[in-house]
């Protein structure tokens, strides 16, 4: 059996397999389905610091292999999931990262500030694909001066690892990926979903009450290897790729593009125990083809002649 | 354990686009669980292999058994045409029973309840009209249609025992209108104790609005597109009003299955 644990420099993973923020609710929903601890962890679900209501239905519109959400980031804040949900989660022997979201520089520091002082959370996700967080509804992703700002602030703030997850809506997603670098990240997470929208013709209008939603699912994914590819020659840290994996061989495609762990998304909904069929169907592919480390296929991408 | 990636079609009945299928569910000899299904759940149905399309489809429970469950649904778009093509013997991805289905608790018997279903909204009626009369209620299903065909399992809540009235929106069979009117005469006739409703948003709004004229508990079966069915995407809400704070409510894990007076219409 190939061995396929992975080193992220700052955290050592069982397998590579984690699940992605908001497909995975608050970890808790899927107990009845699969096996937490078969996963290399899981992100929670991306927290403010209070309660928050989303967006008004239609929140989910299915379109070519893909889904559209504008769930609009509803939650139940951090102190209800430091109390109702972390002691159920901390039973399990896997990695919890929490997603972290604000409306303001400010609110970042204070969930980080919260979970600080929370035992079982294992590294930071941090959402600066979230709206609204600069002037008109821009995150700051999509600006490398705003990542880096961010991320520096959050993680002379953070008592663990923090990750920054970007926004696949930028021109240059190499400038964005250095500027969370250079802020100090201790890694990359990368896709988020794809700015969006669907049309209903009889109606004439959109088919999100918010207009524009997040496409994820296999529509995506070859935009997702692509922006992996291109940041994992730019940056040092460690990435964690995702975007549309459903399979065992669409994860390895990520980490031959120089993915050293990877994120299931969408995948989770269609079938709620992906995450650990997907790191079954990984360790085939190394056993039928001899690999004794998954972790040596990282970056191998042979693109010379 | 609810999760049967191989569910064989033991039985399909068709009648145009309403198609009735009975799965085996046999659990592994190792599982300590029983099926358990309640009258109101629902199964997440996995329509084909690939990715598209990509998203199960939520499907009523007709009703179940130790062993198998029944969905009834009728061809509403891309998913169910292609569900409606899978024969007997072939075998289907299913999830569930998901949801927390109406709320029998309490006293039943002798009780006199009135169960509303129209069109594809009857799905869930029969497993819970037959359920209530084995509770001891007395149960009058008021199935509504556009057209006759559009009632072609009322032969069975007969069969079953179940009192039937039939309403059709342009009279070909029954009372000649809405169910809704037919419920409104119903009441009139005899208040009964308690109101259960699936069928379309308008004709559950209307039923709602009787309910809260006269004063009946009611329950009523929400609808809606899902993305997982489980309470992990948080796609399927309706507001919805408890302790008289309101908020977005998943219809999967919360529901689907509300009380009447709890449902905010207007708020899409």
């Amino acid at each position: 059996m190939a061995d396929l644990s992975t080193d992220l420099g700052f955290l050592k993973l069982r397998n590579p397999v984690l699940t992605a923020s908001g497909t995975f609710g608050y970890g808790t929903e899927f107990i009845p389905f699969m096996e937490l601890s078969a996963i290399g962890g899981l992100v929670v679900k991306g927290l403010y610091y209070g309660p928050r209501e989303g967006n008004r239905p239609p929140r989910l519109v299915e379109t070519a292999s893909g889904l559209i959400n504008a769930i609009g980031l509803q939650g139940v804040g951090v102190e209800h999931f430091a109390m109702d949900v972390l002691p159920k989660l901390r039973r399990f022997d896997t990695q919890i990262w929490v997603n972290i979201c604000g409306s303001d520089e400010d609110e970042y520091l204070r969930v980080i500030d919260f979970l600080n002082r929370q035992e079982g959370v294992a590294a930071y996700e941090l959402n600066i694909s979230c709206p609204n967080v600069r002037q008109n509804g821009l995150c700051p992703a999509l600006n490398s001066r705003w990542t880096f700002d961010l991320v520096r602030a959050a993680k002379a703030e953070s008592r663990r690892p923090l990750i920054a997850k970007l926004s696949p809506n930028v021109t240059n997603i190499i400038e964005i990926a250095r500027a969370a670098e250079d802020g100090g990240a201790d890694g990359i997470s990368l896709i988020n979903t794809l700015l969006a929208m669907a049309v209903d013709i009889e109606t004439r209008r959109p088919k999100l009450s918010n207009i524009f939603g997040g496409l994820s699912g296999p529509a995506i994914k070859p935009i997702a290897l692509r922006m992996v590819y291109q940041v994992a020659q730019a940056v040092k840290i460690p990435i964690i790729g995702m975007g549309g994996i459903m399979t065992g061989r669409d994860a390895l495609e990520f980490l031959l593009v120089g993915a050293k762990a990877v994120q299931v998304g969408t995948a989770n909904f269609v079938d709620p125990a992906a995450s650990v069929r997907i790191v079954h169907e990984m360790e085939d592919f190394c056993d039928a083809h001899g690999l004794i480390r998954v972790a040596d296929l990282v970056g191998t991408l042979q693109t010379g002649l | 354990m609810k999760h049967f990636p191989s569910a064989k079609i033991i039985r399909k009945q068709s009648w145009g686009d309403y198609h009735l299928f009975r799965f085996e569910t046999v659990l592994p000899a190792s599982s300590a669980e029983t099926i358990e299904a309640k009258p109101g759940q629902f199964v997440m149905v996995r329509v084909n292999e690939g990715y598209q399309p990509l998203l199960r489809r939520p499907i009523s429970l007709h009703n179940a058994g130790e062993d198998w469950l029944e969905i009834f649904f009728k061809v509403a778009g891309e998913g169910t045409a292609l569900l409606a093509k899978k024969r007997e013997g072939e075998t289907i991805d299913i999830l569930g029973p998901l949801g927390r289905g109406f709320d029998l608790s309490g006293e039943w018997k002798g009780k006199s309840v009135y169960l509303v279903g129209g069109g594809r909204g009857i799905a869930p009626i029969y497993f819970l009209g037959c359920t209530l009369q084995s509770l001891g209620a007395e149960v009058k299903i008021l199935y509504g249609g556009r057209t006759e065909d559009e009632l072609p399992i009322r032969g069975k809540f007969t069969i079953a025992g179940l009192v039937t009235v039939c309403a059709t929106d342009d009279g070909s069979y029954g009372f000649a209108g809405f169910v809704t009117d037919l419920l409104d005469r119903e009441i009139e006739a005899g208040r009964p104790d308690g109101l259960f409703v699936c069928g379309p948003d308008l004709m559950m709004q209307k039923c709602a609005a009787l309910a809260a004229q006269h004063g009946l508990p009611t329950q009523i079966s929400l609808e809606s597109m899902m993305g997982c069915g489980f309470g992990a995407c948080w796609g399927c809400v309706k507001r919805i009003k408890q302790a008289g704070h309101s908020n977005w409510r998943k219809i999967c894990e919360d529901g689907p299955v509300f009380k009447a007076e709890e449902i905010i219409w207007d708020e899409a």
